[in-house]
């Protein structure tokens, strides 16, 4: 018994010295807790069904960041990897009748081989033009697979056959959705936070004094999509099974504005940013469907555009340099109201 | 063998017609990008807002269809100056914040246009009606017109660049802002000239080739747009000309060839695009950025 506690007692003060020490770290434990609480409160399917598609969409935006946030390879066309993932899933699940617990590892597989594929041009490309090849790459995907017959066409799959559903039961889907998102999320977060971040972030800071330093670049780029197209490539597999349809709108221009527009707007380099990013923006735009269905993409626009005028980082950094600062002599955050450094007692300020 | 002949003419003609829209609209967008480093993803939401001007002064206020042509040139410019003022401007040098706020703004003038509106494609307003037989292919007054006009603003523009004091100075701080500012050059002026005149080559695009007005009609040339000044070199006037053509022939030729997969020639442009780009990383026209400070 005195063994069970002495491991709950270790446990609490690990939680306590890595979580509890830092208010954001506080907060993103909180979300996360509320949201495994949510289908305690309501159990209709239609919100559950906006909160797994915003967990979904959450893997997503964090999976640009991942790739464009820490390495600095701009992707414009991030689509490409959650489309590969859904039609791969989606005619995976009818012509093979393989289960969703394969067709969602092996349409992430084929997102990993499409990194590999367009990763190929960032070994040449950088800044801008990176940004562009990339767009390139989903629209012409697009083009191939209306070409192929047995794919649906421009209204998807869902014309052959409907693909099998995650569960019959919506709130086991949104567990799946949500224990999915935060445990990909915290995999993102340790990769960014690891020598292999760190090596990210040197490529995005100066990629020539990254190699002259010895660093394989090209072998790290290619990682860094690879790694971005698996987890996208979840969040389609996810996707298709959850609303049962693979369209050529999962490939489209403007889910790739859509990835950046959450990532930017809850803060690039973070992984926890792109996730609160999505949970501000689509819910409320999901809501105002019914609401107002005229106004919603205006009103979203606007605020958007308002939001990135006043905190051009976005809203999670905003939020972050307000309540912690940074040691001036470790690098480690501090919360604000501390004098003297947590770890180096260095005077803060 | 007279088929023949015919298509060919017809891909000559319809590729220029084609090609000189987007010209308009690359050389605008390459411009902005050389001067100020701005991708202005709204850029072609101004071509689509002037298209709709054209169309509310003419049809809903009465005025002659010249008239408002030039009426709506005039308002989409000033929009599109005072939009550079108030939301580009301040966030200038934030790489991905800039992409997402010019895409906010392109949402904003899309659904405004769409509550004014609605989401169907307004009539088509012709300056000129009828058409004449070039080599036995029908063309549309119409066309030729807006071929005309295309390239008479384009070899203005091009003079303008390389004739003229402001030319200079909109080239120098292309090639580098911290000397142009050193020698004695507005840079903020310029950039703000430069808008001006990228947001008015925008609207001549829409308030003349733009066949009807709908709210997504901003999309699917922005793509090309990309491509094109990809494709020609970023920054440059000449490559972002050739790479009009390029891509104006290839989407002429993929319609053509097969009607019923138009759909392609999205996909077809891209790939030229990628292609040309994975052997020369510059453009065929382009400077390297590679030791920008």
């Amino acid at each position: 018994m005195s063994v069970i506690t002495t491991y709950i007692g270790k446990a609490y003060k690990v939680f306590r010295g890595e979580v509890l020490v830092l208010p954001s770290r506080t907060a993103v434990f909180l979300f996360g807790l509320l949201l495994f609480l949510v289908p305690l409160m309501t159990a209709h399917p239609y919100y559950l069904s906006i909160l797994t598609l915003a967990a979904i969409f959450a893997i997503f935006a964090a999976s640009w960041d991942l790739l464009s946030g820490f390495t600095g390879q701009i992707n414009f066309g991030h689509a490409i990897f959650f489309g590969v993932a859904v039609y791969a899933a989606a005619l995976l699940n009818i012509y093979a009748d393989l289960p969703p617990w394969l067709t969602i590892p092996l349409g992430a597989l084929a997102a990993v081989l499409m990194g590999l594929i367009v990763g190929i041009p960032s070994l040449r490309l950088r800044g801008i033009y990176l940004a562009f090849a990339t767009l390139a790459f989903p629209l012409i995907l697009t083009g191939i697979i209306l070409l192929i017959p047995g794919t649906g066409g421009t209204l998807g799959v869902s014309g052959i056959e409907s693909v099998a559903p995650l569960s019959s039961s919506p709130v086991v889907e949104y567990y799946i959705a949500v224990s999915l998102m935060v445990g990909l999320g915290f995999a993102m977060w340790k990769i960014t936070d690891s020598k292999t971040g760190l090596i990210f972030h040197a490529i995005r800071e100066d990629e020539v004094t990254a190699r002259a330093s010895g660093i394989n670049t090209t072998r790290y780029k290619l990682l860094a999509f690879s790694l971005s197209g698996f987890f996208a490539g979840i969040a389609g597999g996810l996707y298709v099974h959850h609303t049962g349809n693979a369209g050529p709108s999962t490939l489209a221009l403007l889910l790739s504005f859509q990835a950046i527009i959450w990532a930017v707007f809850g803060g690039i380099a973070t992984i926890y940013g792109p996730i609160a990013g999505v949970f501000i923006l689509y819910p409320p735009m999901e809501y105002l469907r019914t609401a107002m269905p005229e106004y919603r993409m205006l009103a979203v626009a606007i605020i958007i555009l308002l939001v990135m005028l006043f905190m051009p980082e976005g809203i999670t950094t905003w939020v972050r340099d307000k309540i912690e600062k940074i040691c001036p002599r470790c690098k480690l955050r501090n919360v604000a109201t501390r004098k003297t450094c947590r770890v180096c007692t260095a005077d803060l300020d | 063998m007279r088929l023949e002949c015919a298509m060919i003419a017809n891909l000559l003609i319809t590729g220029l017609i084609t090609s000189g829209g987007y010209a308009l609209l690359a050389v605008g967008f390459s411009l902005i990008f050389g001067v100020a480093r701005i991708v202005n993803l709204a850029h072609t939401a101004f071509y689509m807002l002037a298209a709709y001007f054209v169309f509310a002064f003419a049809s809903r206020l009465g005025l002659p269809l010249p008239l408002s042509v030039i009426l709506s040139i005039v308002a989409v410019t000033i929009i599109g100056v005072f939009s550079y003022k108030l939301v580009i401007d301040p966030i200038r040098g934030r790489e991905t914040t800039i992409l997402i706020v010019t895409i906010a703004l392109a949402i904003i003038i899309q659904e405004s246009m769409q509550l004014a509106f609605g989401t169907d494609a307004t009539p088509a307003l012709r300056l000129v009606s009828g058409f004449t037989k070039i080599l036995g292919v029908r063309v549309f007054y119409r066309g030729l017109l807006a071929f005309g006009i295309a390239s008479i603003v384009l070899l203005g523009t091009w003079g303008l660049l390389m004739r003229t004091r402001l030319g200079i100075a909109i080239r120098s701080t292309a090639q580098d802002r911290e000397v142009a500012n050193l020698m004695g050059i507005n840079v903020a002026r310029t950039g703000m000239i430069t808008m001006a005149i990228a947001v008015a080559l925008a609207a001549i695009a829409g308030a003349v080739v733009a066949p009807a007005a709908v709210p997504t009609m901003w999309i699917s040339p922005l793509v090309t747009v990309l491509a094109i000044v990809i494709l020609g070199g970023l920054g440059s006037i000449k490559g972002s000309f050739v790479g009009a053509l390029i891509l104006g022939f290839s989407e002429t030729l993929v319609v053509l060839l097969a009607p019923e997969h138009s759909f392609l020639k999205e996909a077809v442009a891209l790939t030229i695009m990628l292609v040309v780009i994975l052997i020369r990383p510059q453009g065929l026209f382009g400077v390297s950025f590679e030791e920008e400070r």
